[in-house]
């Protein structure tokens, strides 16, 4: 038979958290083509970001994507400080890798639990949300919410992590790596999770950069590149490698993000140790004058980007927000074409979509 | 009551869609479904098809594209149907309200039961909102039965 069937996967799945639909043509079981159908979670954030007022923009940002919501924060931060001109406390710039590192660090966990969830290794995906709740509790205690933190300001951070929440900070992360070390060996040698991953969606280096790829995705097809490489915050003190792993299949995907939860860890040791003490908050005054700025941060997806441009008034002229997951939907329409429908699943989810980053 | 109408008590089995969250709420969900929190212990499945489901929770607002979507989900769900909303978003529209394409709360495009706000909501008042639910199951039953007995 060579009739094509087209399948509508989503916007309601049980695999995805998020209303993405990818519409696959099939000829029998094989994906021969893929289109994705976005639109579902736009809200028009970059346009409200325009209507209020600056200072207020840093809820609103947060407010883009639940997992990732204190790096994109920060992200905002730092392209109005850079229009500003204001300087940050060291202090500050710490607890800004240290939230950022928290976040990375839940934000895998949860991706390594969904991957077991997308081809039914139900247990595993119990035990790393399990671990992962440990985090979360950290990020309570030291800023009072679970997900949305709303720790970060213009000019630094709301509030100061005690001593006593430092050590904390290292005993809890201690244990994690300790429960890390007892399941990770499960997704880089188990034959199940290895018959499911290795040679699947395989991406290949040419094409990763012929695609704007970036983010654990493109570190996976074996090229080295991370915004954390350029040093912004206190990055530039932390003596930063990116992970980086040859095959560009989902087996390599999962295992740079396995080896870069490690990595947060050892960067949140680091760290923590090194933390100056000093003020959180730069004071400043007056509005963002008529001027732009870029900035540009990793994220546990990838690389995120903000341009903003001021006009001299509360409100700014521009606000555009350029997510990892825009760029990496792109390359499920070279990775899924050839694969079983079964291995859809696995494929879309390897790359870590965030629709609400996506469509804003 | 028939065994139907105690086993929907006691063992409901939720849908969860998302009309335009930020995933916030999402995880919070999610997270209740995970050993921390563990609703299985009660019962409470997650399920894939709303055929399926006795309560539809709802977590981010409604926007002009999700909202059909919405309306087909609720109404592929047999009665009695419970609709929770998670999270300020699915409840007022919360800080989208002036974004261009969000309509508000997920109530301006279905009837919702219980309200659960907080951003993000957390797992013990999501799992409380679904308690409520619950709770208010027979009332709606009743409500049903006298509908259809005028039509009839
Ligand atoms: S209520 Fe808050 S956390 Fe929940 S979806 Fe809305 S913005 Fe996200």
């Amino acid at each position: 038979m060579s009739t094509r069937t087209v399948i509508p996967m989503g916007p309601q799945h049980p695999v995805f958290p998020e209303p993405l639909q990818l519409k696959l043509s099939l000829k029998d079981e094989k994906i021969v083509d893929v289109a994705p159908a976005l639109g579902y979670v736009h809200r028009g954030i970059e346009k409200a970001a325009e209507k209020n007022d600056f200072t207020q923009n840093v809820f609103l940002v947060e407010r883009i994507c639940g997992i990732c919501s204190f790096i994109h924060a920060v992200c905002y931060c730092m392209a109005i400080e850079d229009i500003m001109k204001i300087e940050l406390p060291p202090r500050a710039n710490y607890l800004r890798v240290i939230w950022g590192e928290l976040h990375r660090l839940h934000s895998h966990m949860l991706w390594l639990g969904l991957l077991a969830d997308s081809f039914g290794f139900e247990s595993l995906f119990m035990k790393f949300w399990e671990i992962r709740e440990r985090i979360l509790d950290i990020l309570e205690k030291t800023t009072g919410a679970r997900v949305i933190i709303s720790a970060c300001a213009i000019g630094g951070v709301r509030r100061d992590i005690s001593d006593e929440h430092l050590q904390e900070i290292l005993t809890v992360i201690d244990k994690c790596e300790k429960e890390l070390n007892g399941i990770i060996p499960v997704v880089m040698s188990d034959t199940t999770v290895k018959r499911r991953t290795v040679g699947v969606g395989v991406i290949e280096k040419e094409k990763a950069i012929h695609l704007g790829i970036v983010g654990p995705v493109l570190r996976a097809s074996g090229i080295a590149q991370d915004a954390r490489m350029t040093g912004y915050g206190a990055y530039k003190y932390l003596d930063f490698k990116p992970v980086v792993e040859e095959s560009g299949d989902c087996y390599a995907r999962a295992v740079v993000r396995a080896k870069e939860t490690y990595q947060s860890i050892g960067l949140l040791r680091k760290a923590i140790n090194q933390l100056p003490s000093g003020d959180i908050l730069t004071k400043y005054k007056g509005n963002p004058g008529k001027a732009a700025a870029v900035s540009r941060v990793e994220q546990p997806r990838g690389e995120l980007i903000y341009y903003v441009e001021g006009n001299g008034t509360k409100n700014l002229e521009r606000v555009r927000v350029r997510t990892p997951t825009f760029s990496n939907v792109p390359a499920l329409s070279k990775m899924l074409p050839g694969m079983e429908l079964a291995d859809a699943p696995v494929i879309v989810l390897s790359i870590d979509p965030c629709i609400s980053c996506t469509e804003r | 009551m028939s065994s139907f109408d105690t086993s929907n008590i006691k063992s409901p089995w939720i849908l969860h869609y998302d009309t335009g969250s930020c995933n916030g709420c999402d995880i919070e969900v999610l997270a209740c479904l995970t050993p921390l929190y563990d609703v299985e212990r009660f019962g409470i499945l997650n399920v894939g098809n709303p055929r399926h489901a006795d309560i539809l929770v709802i977590t981010g607002a409604a926007n002009k594209r999700s909202a059909r979507v919405l309306r087909n989900l609720y109404e592929q769900m047999p009665d009695p149907k419970m609709v929770v909303a998670v999270g300020i978003c699915a409840v007022s529209g919360g800080v989208l309200h002036n974004c261009y394409n969000v309509l508000g709360g997920v109530d301006k495009v279905i009837p919702v039961d219980v309200y659960v706000p907080g951003c993000a909501a957390r797992p013990e008042a999501i799992i409380d909102g679904i308690v409520l639910a619950l709770q208010k199951i027979p009332e709606k039953r009743k409500l049903l039965k006298s509908r259809e007995a005028k039509t009839a």
